[in-house]
């Protein structure tokens, strides 16, 4: 190649044409999304009063949404729920997700307006967590599983414990109220005298699966009845 | 603008003057080469063991986890950053601007500063890694290093990629060989998309799922823009080198490129098919990657005919050996790529180890195994010596490539099966789980494959580097008719 211009025009052309097509049109398009009411008005707009969704994170949820992060979580969960095959009729669909129940109704963009950083992961090697709130709403279940998940899969699930984000200690005087609640014969359960207890870590891991919830319907994505 | 030597009188160089300058070229760029290929080395070795460690941690959840800090979803993405930034771009460094240099036939001047460079790269790459098992990783694929490493790495590539840019600006004689146009172009698009992804995803988050369409893109533009275009310049460098013969067409060759830079960073986004945006991104992804046909299927053609008839060569010669492996893996990874983006594949293959397979089958397979034949190619003209055992060469290239196949293998078919399975939505989900760890368990095998390749490798390089004298007084390059007769050249 002689033409050192157009090589250079070229190289630099080719790079600046995808991120204009796809960086930039994507941030056009999606940038701008708000929350919205659940239905609009004859004209496309909001509805004065109504409240807006998807609403944001609370304090505790935030800090636990950081816990997720720093352990790596989206390793291996994702949180998005795909369309349906079997619904759509113009077979713009992917997979099962909402025949396993993992959520009542796809996804969109604007389901994570609020979100700082957005977490919908590209591997299950776990199931999907955008619902696990309104799958698994025991504060309990959730602390067992991540203590010990074999404790709630019959011992068959692959997730590492994350026993670091417990405590066990001697029960001084009354037991505490945020211990775990293991089942009465459980072979996981502390010696006698001993009780796991949530580090504030946990609690606010927990605080965040649990708010992980699709419970609101979007113009673009009701929930079908 | 740049054409101005062509007219120079250096161009009537004769080819002992060119063999005099090469050797100029040689000493000039040996130290700081080096400096990469040690560092690059050293990573392959802690990117192996991280490795290894999170394919056993992946079926047996009890390994290693009692520590926040190794667990699984940190040293995962450490594995993969080590590999990534470690390795691979240290390789790159050494081998890339070596051919620059060679090609232009302009030496480096102040090598010295491109060893500082190389340091202040190392250092961001470690002070990142630790922010990783520290939690301090992003959650986006291929930007996971803290927002406060990268910084470090993006200024010490500037002075790294600049002695490319500039021994390309000082190079003597008329044409622009294939390698060169490769090398510059991922030279500038590198920094390029690595700096829109850090800004738009980990310092000033764009809204929503911006952020994951700009780290799809990212992670195509690595794949397409950084690692393949310098795994092809090293391809299209030594097959002629060391085969003695030009390359088969021009033409193809022009092509191959064209159409890899225009199509390259469109096919990222095809993995968010079925996610949470605009259907029109998907699309794009994945018309793009079943485009990437063209480049895939031009390159592999010219390079296999480039080597036709030569069977034996490639078979003695070690640094062709790997090179043609990873030709082979690239046409092979990048076409089950292109059909894995058809609506009707994705739908079993997506979000499974099938993903990971196709991933590590392009960048292990192809680019590592290059990269290697690139080093067997390179390291003997700087250090004067040859590598000093055929059987460890052996090793390490039956290590690696029964260890990538076993491993590729592996994740695809499990992945495969696991898709199936997940789209029936009457098997529970934990099933799905457990019909992948025979599969995740035969994969752990071919890491430790992997691993032994990779020792033999360290360990030969390093007897070479500190070679006493029966290593320095050998003559004739090394290589492996028959390995158990060191050194018959």
């Amino acid at each position: 190649m002689k033409n050192l211009p157009i090589l250079f025009c070229g190289i630099l052309l080719s790079l600046a044409l995808s991120f204009m097509g796809l960086v930039l049109s994507s941030n056009i398009q999606l940038g701008g999304l708000t929350p919205i009411t659940e239905t609009l008005d004859e004209d496309g707009n909001a509805i004065d009063g109504d409240p807006l969704f998807p609403v944001k994170m609370l304090g505790a949820a935030q800090q636990g949404e950081a816990v997720y992060a720093d352990l790596g979580c989206v390793a291996c969960h994702t949180q998005q729920v795909r369309r349906s095959l079997q619904l759509q009729v113009d077979r713009k669909g992917l997979g099962p997700d909402i025949e396993r129940e993992w959520g009542k109704r796809h996804t969109v963009a604007r389901d994570y307006v609020t979100q700082g950083r957005v977490l919908i992961g590209s591997k299950r090697v776990g199931p999907d967590l955008k619902t696990i709130g309104e799958r698994q709403g025991d504060a309990n279940w959730q602390h067992l599983h991540l203590y010990n998940p074999k404790i709630t899969s019959e011992g068959l699930s692959i997730m590492p414990r994350y026993a670091f984000l417990y405590e066990t200690r001697a029960i001084e005087g009354t037991a505490s109220i945020n211990a775990l609640q293991f089942e009465a014969d459980s072979a996981f359960a502390p010696a006698a005298g001993y009780e796991v207890v949530p580090t504030q870590r946990a609690e606010a891991l927990v605080e965040y699966l649990l708010s992980l919830k699709l419970n609101y319907s979007l113009p673009e994505a009701p929930i079908s009845e | 603008m740049s054409n101005a030597p062509q007219s120079n009188s250096q161009s009537t160089c004769t080819d002992a003057c060119v063999r005099t300058v090469l050797h100029e070229i040689d000493g000039s760029i040996r130290f700081p080469a080096l400096f990469f290929v040690v560092s690059a080395i050293l990573w392959l070795v802690v990117g192996t063991a991280l490795t290894l460690i999170t394919a056993l941690q992946s079926y047996q959840p009890g390994f290693m986890s009692g520590c926040e800090f190794v667990t699984y979803g940190r040293l995962y993405p450490a594995a993969v950053n080590a590999m990534l930034f470690g390795w691979g771009c240290n390789v790159i460094f050494a081998v890339a601007l070596w051919i620059m240099a060679r090609l232009s036939l302009a030496p480096i001047r102040s090598g010295g500063l491109l060893i500082v460079a190389g340091l202040f790269w190392n250092v961001g790459v470690k002070v990142g890694l630790f922010g990783i098992l520290a939690g301090h990783l992003n959650s986006a694929e291929g930007l996971e290093l803290p927002g406060y490493a990268t910084p470090i790495l993006l200024i010490a590539y500037a002075f790294i990629g600049v002695w490319g840019i500039l021994a390309f600006r000082a190079r003597q004689g008329q044409g622009v060989y294939v390698s060169q146009w490769y090398i510059l172009g991922a030279l500038f698009w590198f920094p390029w998309f690595y700096t829109v992804a850090e800004f738009m995803v980990v310092w000033f988050p764009a809204r929503g799922v911006v952020q994951s369409i700009t780290s799809a893109w990212f992670t195509g533009n690595v794949q397409n823009l950084w690692l393949t275009p310098m795994a092809l310049a090293t391809a299209y460098y030594v097959i002629p080198k060391v085969l003695g013969r030009p390359i088969h067409s021009y033409n193809l060759a022009l092509l191959g490129f064209v159409s890899l830079a225009l199509l390259g960073s469109w096919t990222g986004v095809a993995q968010l098919i079925g996610g949470p945006v605009p259907i029109w991104v998907s699309s794009v992804g994945i018309v793009a990657s079943v485009m990437m046909v063209v480049p895939v299927i031009t390159v592999s053609l010219n390079l296999y005919l480039s080597v036709k008839g030569s069977r034996a060569e490639i078979w003695r010669s070690p640094a062709l050996r790997f090179v043609m492996f990873g030709i082979m893996s690239y046409f092979f990874a990048s076409m089950i790529g292109s059909v894995m983006t058809f609506r009707s594949i994705s739908e079993i293959t997506h979000f499974t180890t099938f993903i990971s397979g196709q991933s590590l089958h392009l960048t292990y397979a192809f680019f590592s195994m290059v990269m290697f034949g690139g080093l067997y190619f390179m390291v003997p003209r700087l250090t004067k010596v040859e590598w000093p055992s055929s059987t460890l060469i052996f090793l390490h290239f039956w290590g690696s490539a029964f260890g990538i196949t076993i491993s590729v293998v592996a994740l695809l078919i499990g992945g495969w099966i696991s898709g199936n399975q997940m789209n029936d939505a009457a098997v529970p989900f934990i099933d799905v789980v457990q019909s992948t760890l025979p599969w995740l368990k035969i994969r752990s095998i071919g890491e430790v494959c992997l691993a032994v390749g990779h020792i033999a490798f360290a360990l030969n390089f390093f007897w070479m580097l500190f070679a006493t004298g029966s290593v320095r007084s050998k003559q004739g390059p090394t290589l492996l008719e028959s390995a158990n007769q060191e050194g018959a050249a």
